[in-house]
């Protein structure tokens, strides 16, 4: 069971969260514009990188918000968390 | 006297007690302290079970959780019996009654012995060469032969009378081994203040040292035992110190998680009822500290698997701890000095002692004192072959070249009733690689140990290759103290305690010592009946990995997990493949570290507790109605309400007649409620619903679809404007944990600009739905404040209001088809208002429905139920709902609509289906096809999503997503039913009140 | 090579079984090849056994990272079934479970396939909806499948506990008596060895670092043993399969969860068939050797680490005691996990990719190993022709595109 730091409660156990998977993908703005391969990148293509991987966690069963990690998915470590709306820098800072 | 291998003083049990116990039938005595295994020994008996596939005869190898070959059924009766324990571990008590394993007939006579002379033809995988043909005999012959005869113990047949906990901590530091090592690692933590939980899997703390006769070892000026008991009486002086006994710490997981399992009442004649029998501990350590310790390693040479013959520490934990003589003349084959504490402690206790030492030129001050002390010494020889039956009886031996090889020439026979093996040491790394800690071997140890961690952990003493108890002291020490420190504490300055103790000299492994006969046979796993042979003829068959090496031979997939076999196994492999050994890599470890009961990791989790029960505030109420209820996701749905004398299929008719001609009544409270509030309301329900909200005027309500973002259906319900900037959201039941986490994600993530703010509030409000003809005449009659007139609250309205007293929010809403009002009122205030509704609609033949009757009246009317009539592959214009899409806006999962295949005119397409013959109803998920008689395999060409019979239709009617569906009306088609098919004629999927006369009435 | 039977193993008896020959040789790499399979699990070991076999075409590596079977192969629960819903599903599956059949026999090796029949129970109103739609479903497309009350479940598995006391009791179920079990690295080791003797190279220990694509067609591998030239290219990565593809510059709709399973210790015969049920996640028989093999769900993040959450067991743990309070006392003896690739829609991806001569099986999730046989055969069509079969035709990396999914998780979608 991962430890997981909420950037607004402090660490708690995984079963408090929910997984978002990969972060940081942007909604289309404009999906009406959008070839059907450019819609199915968004809406299915997914990174599922080896080693450092951004992903989303929602403290379900805290404060309900949801944030940003940064994990190695080969060690499950996780090298920094982020509020909404923060982003985390090119070292995964 | 019956216990015949006791000696007159000493150990650790308490003589002034005798205890009685039953081994197959027949009744022995020992004394509490003692294990099932030494209380046998200390009767004389070796001979304890029989291996897995040759069912050879075995005795125990030795004292610990190791053990390959004391396997018991522990038989307490009351649906306890538990397979496969290790006597080993089982402390006894009065009355303990086990029962040996894998035998057919008795242990001495086993008939499945006569394996052990087919071995010849039974060798490593000889089961994947044979038993092909003919290709059914292997699951109706040859299979269940070969079943019946593996296996070890019998499995319980009832269920089990006890009880597990669980419990969660969070500690600094936990320390995992209650020996010299771990005890002082712990003290140094506990003196800082940390809080640390010291977990051993003995009943008592003291680890190695209660084996331990002390001979030649001082600690700070006194004997081992003594210094165990300062260290013990500190041990309770720090309150933030757990200290668990009989707690074996089973599983590193991630992010220093730890399994713990305690045994609370195991060793108990009469367990008390208020206990649980095991505890699970689920520890979260700041840090770690593993104090294991170290297994010993068996010796590898010839019929080395004969009852009598076992670990040289085993024989000086019985003696020692257990005052067990395990023989009186006894042959220690060793290639390193710990051995030589065994051949003097039993010497000491009147044994007649050998020693055989692979090593030409042992220097160790042991093998000195064993020579001053008379002992025998036969040095550059090693054991070649065994003799006896049920009990080592004769030890060959035989010089060895500087290599190990034996000499070919004169083989020694010594006479003996018990051999003592060493073959050097394994550190216990199996927390430390289940962290994910890398292994390093080390050659000069000879062994495997911690290199790099992953975690916040760090090893002491033996577990980490340091042999010596001056080593586990300071190392323990220096360890507890480490991880206090890392845990935010302040270092206690102790000064390491001063050991005087034997030096050791060097270990020189001898991995395998084989004799010159054909047909000699060297164990590596003992249980398993892996020998040497067999992995020889693995690594000729072209198995080079170790995995492959140990699934192919099965080495090391015992009951042990390869404690006492996996790295001889490896060792021999590199040998045969002239590799290093890590070059042929190391298994990693797994949990759990010893088997661990199922029962302890579900813990009160059965039953009720499996998953949390929901039930709306009304649920007694339908409870004395007596309603049956159905599991809908978490909740307790009342499904139908018969009265006596009828079955479901009468009670379901009956209520829906009531809602179609007069009023029925149905609890609609488990449907998902979600109160959104703020100024960009409308516009977020603009993005996440199919059809458009900016219009909608206060006090109204409006359906709406919610699809995924690859276009297919997802939830639905009806939203109402409470306010300007207040909705009033439902959903579907199963979905609505789903839907408000789906709705938060999208706010918080992608559109944090809108202020919108949502809350659940499905627990806040109770909803009776009120629907029929009279629904209106039943509200009327208990109405304290408020217009339900049909000009004041017509369909898709809502009002605010007073019923029975009580502020209600009365929602104009229908989903039968018929007059309906969902009234909403304050969860506590839920059973009330049933019942005040109940008891004025009795002169209007109000009517209690369930969920049966609400999915029969629903479908009648065509409404969809999503997870029924959709499944995730389902669009709106599938359902023929494109009126609920917007044109204009984009929402959610839009621009997937216009995908090729989601405008295909063959897409399935809701339609109704009328049986040709009116009785006959079609299961839901009976397959459509065009023909009465196809041709297998089919072409089916849609499915019956809802299928019931109706009351107000008088005949069978169902929805089913269809083909090319809506050009179809009117076509004659077959279901699938029974095993045959039954006509049906197409329809469109509305049966009552296609116009809605009723609906706005 | 040498026929395995109990004559020849009474020959080599004998002889001390000192003159068996190696299962496959261990050839070093040729500088190039018609066809390269990365990954020497199952499904890649049977796509080069059928590549030789049924298209003669001999001249194919197998590269694996590890040793044979090292991933999923050796890592499931062994469950063989084909009563899936969709029809492209159930051809696809009931291709493999024919396969299996006779696979001992085609291989000459004993992968003790066992059709002990496979339950899937139904614990409430939902589930005996998709389940009597699923067995519909089967029996027309000629796959056998039926529906069982609890009654009947409890009779052919008499150790299930119908009580109406547990949390969601039992009320009825499908059985597929063709599902059952088979031996999972014997699987592995069979075809290789199949594979080996219609010479085909098998390459362990190398592991591919780079895919060489020279104007929008794949042209070699380059490995921990050199490069590598290939005619064509197919990877069946599972867990990797997003990692080897990306080589090649190309982005899959997978995502790789962990997935646990465990055993207990061995015991005598105490069960008699596979047990499943999706509802609750769990997942039960018991292996020729005595263990209850157990499967676990997955955990919840992406991660390549072979390991997982000890909550996952025990939520497993609960379900398996809820349904078989009799095994309360068993004790775990083992557990372990596999990465698994997980689609969007829950089928797997056979086929063609963007880059020319570079296919790709994979997707498998959390079911590969009861396809093996199938898997491999029809992506052996597709690498000999370039073109998929019939069978696998429908499961292509396009249909995220044009939306022509085979939703099989969608299937069982959330009750009302």
């Amino acid at each position: 069971m991962l430890l997981i730091t909420c950037p607004h409660c402090g660490p708690r156990a995984e079963t408090e969260f929910r997984n978002g998977g990969e972060a940081g993908i942007v909604r289309p703005r404009d999906p009406a514009a959008l070839s059907d391969g450019a819609w199915t990148g968004y809406v299915f293509t997914r990174q599922n990188p080896k080693g450092r991987f951004h992903e989303r966690w929602c403290h379900a069963q805290g404060c309900g918000r949801w944030f940003t990690a940064v994990r190695d998915t080969v060690t499950d470590r996780f090298l920094s968390f982020h509020p909404a709306g923060e982003q985390p820098d090119e070292a995964g800072r | 006297m019956s216990q015949k291998a006791r000696i007159a003083q000493g150990g650790r049990i308490d003589r002034s007690r005798t205890i009685r116990f039953t081994f197959d039938g027949k009744r022995y005595e020992g004394h509490p302290g003692d294990t099932l295994a030494s209380a046998l020994l200390a009767n004389g008996v070796h001979l304890v079970g029989r291996s897995f596939k040759y069912h050879r005869p075995r005795g125990f190898l030795s004292a610990g959780s190791e053990e390959p070959n004391g396997l018991v059924q522990l038989e307490m009766g009351g649906g306890r019996t538990d397979p496969n324990f290790k006597a080993t571990q089982i402390e006894l008590f009065d009355g303990l009654v086990a029962e040996s394993q894998n035998r057919k007939g008795s242990l001495r006579y086993d008939r499945n012995a006569v394996n052990d002379r087919l071995a010849h033809f039974l060798p490593a995988g000889f089961y994947y060469k044979t038993f092909k043909w003919p290709a059914a005999f292997w699951t109706k012959v040859y299979e269940p032969r070969i079943r019946a005869a593996a296996g070890l113990g019998k499995a319980p047949t009832a269920p089990d009378p006890d009880r597990y906990l669980h419990r969660h901590v969070w500690t600094d530091v936990l320390v995992v081994g209650a020996g010299p090592a771990g005890l002082a690692a712990a003290l140094a933590a506990a003196r800082t203040g940390a809080r640390v939980i010291l977990c051993d899997e003995q009943p008592e703390v003291g680890g190695s040292l209660l084996s331990e006769s002390g001979r030649g070892i001082t600690v700070d000026e006194v004997a081992p035992d003594a210094w165990l008991e300062r260290a013990k009486a500190e041990l309770g002086q720090h309150p933030e110190l757990t200290v668990l006994t009989r707690t074996t710490c089973f599983g590193y997981y991630d992010h220093n998680y730890l399994g713990l399992l305690e045994k609370v009442t195991d060793h108990l004649a009469d367990p008390p009822p208020d206990l649980p029998r095991q505890r699970l501990w689920r520890v979260r350590a700041k840090q770690v500290v593993l104090a294991t310790g170290a297994i010993e390693r068996p010796l590898v040479f010839p019929d080395n698997d004969r009852p009598g013959i076992m670990l040289a520490s085993a024989a000086r934990t019985y003696l020692n701890r257990f005052g067990v003589l395990v023989g009186r003349e006894v042959v220690v084959c060793t290639s390193d000095d710990s051995a030589y504490d065994a051949a003097l402690d039993l010497q000491g206790a009147g044994a007649k002692v050998t020693v055989v030492d692979q090593r030409h030129t042992p220097i160790g001050e042991r093998v000195v004192h064993a020579q001053t002390a008379g002992i025998t010494i036969l040095r550059g020889q090693g054991p070649v072959g065994s003799q006896g039956r049920f009990r080592v009886a004769q030890l060959h031996v035989q010089a060895l070249d500087e290599a190990g090889r034996p000499i070919m020439g004169r083989v020694q026979a010594l006479s003996c009733d018990a051999v003592l093996m060493c073959g050097g040491w394994n550190p216990t790394v199996h927390l430390f690689s289940q962290s994910r800690g890398k292994l390093r071997w080390d050659e000069g140890l000879a062994a495997f140990v911690p290199g790099e961690g992953m975690q916040e952990e760090r090893s002491a003493g033996a577990c980490r290759g340091s042999w010596t108890l001056a080593e586990a002291l300071v190392e323990g020490l220096a360890a507890g103290t480490e991880a206090a420190v890392a845990a935010g504490f302040e270092a206690h300055p102790t000064p390491a305690p001063a050991v005087r103790e034997p030096v050791l000299g060097p270990h020189q492994p001898v991995w395998l010592l084989e004799g010159d006969r054909a047909g000699q046979r060297a164990w590596v796993d003992f249980q398993n009946d892996v020998t040497a042979k067999d992995l020889k003829l693995a690594n000729r068959e072209g198995f080079r990995s170790i995995e492959h090496v140990k699934r192919y031979t099965t080495n090391g997939m015992a009951t042990d997990q390869g404690k006492t076999s996996n790295v001889t196994g490896l060792a021999i492999v590199a040998e045969n493949l002239s590799r290093p050994i890590p070059e042929i890599g190391t298994t990693t470890f797994r949990p759990p570290y010893t088997p661990t009961t199922f029962g302890a990791f579900a813990g009160p989790s059965r039953g009720d507790l499996f998953d949390p029960v929901r039930r709306t505030p009304m649920h007694g109420w339908a409870e004395r109605q007596g309603a049956v209820f159905e599991d809908v996701g978490l909740w307790k749905r009342a499904w139908y309400f018969p009265k006596p004398g009828e079955d479901m299929h009468a009670a379901v008719e009956r209520e829906c007649r009531a809602v179609r001609n007069a009023v029925g009544m149905f609890d609609a409270t488990t449907l998902g409620k979600i109160d959104i509030q703020g100024k960009d309301g409308a516009e977020f329900l603009n993005r996440i619903y199919t059809n458009a909200w900016s219009k909608l005027g206060i006090g109204k309500c409006r359906y709406g679809l919610m699809l995924r973002e690859d276009g297919m259906v997802f939830d639905d319900g009806v939203t109402t404007r409470i306010g300007e900037q207040h909705f009033h959201m439902t959903t579907t039941t199963g979905g609505a944990a789903g839907v408000l986490a789906w709705l938060e994600s999208w706010l918080q993530t992608e559109w944090p600009e809108l202020q919108v703010y949502l809350t659940s509030v499905t627990e806040q409000w109770a909803v009776i739905a009120l629907q029929g003809p009279k629904a209106r005449d039943v509200l009327q009659a208990v109405l304290t404040r408020g217009d339900i007139s049909k000009e004041a609250l017509p369909h898709l309205s809502m009002t605010e209001a007073e019923v029975a007293g009580i502020p209600a929010r009365i929602f104009r809403i229908s989903f039968t088809g018929e007059l309906g009002f969902e009234v909403n009122v304050p969860a506590s205030y839920g059973e009330i208002v049933t019942d005040a509704l109940h008891r004025a609609g009795q002169p209007f033949g109000i009517t209690p429905y369930g969920t049966e009757a609400m999915h029969v009246l629903r479908a009648e009317k065509g409404y969809i139920i999503v997870g029924q009539e959709t499944d995730g592959t389902v669009t709106p214009q599938d359902l023929g709902m494109d009126w609920a899409v917007s044109k204009q806006k984009d929402f959610l999962g839009k621009r997937s609509l216009s995908r090729p295949d989601m405008l295909s005119p063959d897409r399935k397409q809701l339609v109704g289906l009328l049986p040709v013959d009116p009785k006959l109803v079609p299961g839901e998920g009976a397959q459509i096809v065009e023909s009465p008689k196809p041709k297998l395999p089919a072409k089916m060409i849609g499915h019956v999503t809802s299928s019931y019979h109706s009351a107000s239709l008088g005949r069978s009617f169902a929805l089913a997503l269809l083909s090319g569906g809506r050009a179809r009306h009117g076509q004659r088609l077959w279901v699938s039913h029974g095993d045959g098919t039954a006509e049906v004629e197409v329809t469109a999927p509305v049966f009552i009140d296609p116009e809605g006369a009723r609906l706005h009435g | 090579m040498t026929r395995f039977s109990i004559f020849s193993l009474a020959r080599n008896a004998l002889s001390g079984h000192a003159n068996w020959p190696a299962y496959w040789r261990s050839p070093e790499p040729k500088r190039g090849y018609d066809v390269v399979i990365i990954g020497g699990g199952g499904h890649g070991l049977a796509t080069a056994y059928y590549l030789a076999k049924v298209h003669k075409v001999t001249n194919v590596a197998v590269l694996e990272r590890g040793w044979l079977g090292g991933g999923n192969t050796g890592r499931n629960t062994t469950i063989c079934r084909s009563n899936y819903l969709y029809d492209e599903s159930a051809a696809l599956y009931d291709h493999a479970m024919q396969l299996w059949e006779g696979l001992s026999a085609e291989l000459n090796y004993n992968v003790m396939f066992s059709q002990r029949g496979v339950l899937m129970l139904a614990h409430n109103t939902h589930d005996l909806q998709i389940a009597r739609r699923t067995v519909h479903a089967n029996r027309l497309n000629g796959v056998d499948n039926e529906l069982l009350t609890a009654e009947e479940a409890k009779a052919f598995c008499p150790q299930l506990n119908l009580s109406k006391d547990i949390r969601y009791p039992v009320m009825g179920a499908a059985l597929q008596r063709r599902g059952g079990t088979a031996r999972h690295d014997a699987v592995a080791w069979g075809y290789a060895r199949g594979a080996d003797r219609l010479g085909v190279d098998i390459i362990q220990n190398c592991e591919v670092t780079g895919i060489r694509v020279e104007g929008g067609r794949a042209v070699g591998v380059e490995t921990s043993r050199g490069y590598i030239a290939a005619g064509r290219i197919g990877c069946v990565a599972a867990g990797h399969s997003s990692v080897v593809a990306g080589m090649a510059g190309i982005e899959l709709p997978l995502e790789s969860f962990p997935l646990q399973a465990l055993v207990s210790e061995p015991v005598k015969p105490a069960f008699p068939c596979v047990v499943m049920s999706n509802t609750i996640h769990a997942y039960i028989s018991q292996s020729d050797k005595g263990e209850l093999v157990i499967g676990a769900g997955t955990d919840q993040y992406i991660s390549y680490a072979q390991r997982g959450g000890m909550q996952i067991i025990e939520h497993t743990l609960e379900a398996i005691l809820e349904l078989f309070p009799i095994f309360s006392r068993m004790r775990m003896l083992r557990s372990w996990a596999g990465i698994v690739d997980v689609t969007p829609d829950r089928s797997p991806i056979i086929g063609r990719t963007p880059v020319d001569n570079f296919f790709i099986n994979c997707g498998w999730g959390t079911g590969g190993f009861k396809a093996t046989p199938g898997s491999g055969h029809v992506f052996a069509h597709t690498l000999a022709h370039g073109e998929p079969h019939p069978i696998n035709a429908p499961f292509t990396l396009d249909r995220f595109v044009n939306g022509r999914l085979i939703d099989e998780a969608a299937a069982a979608a959330v009750a009302h």
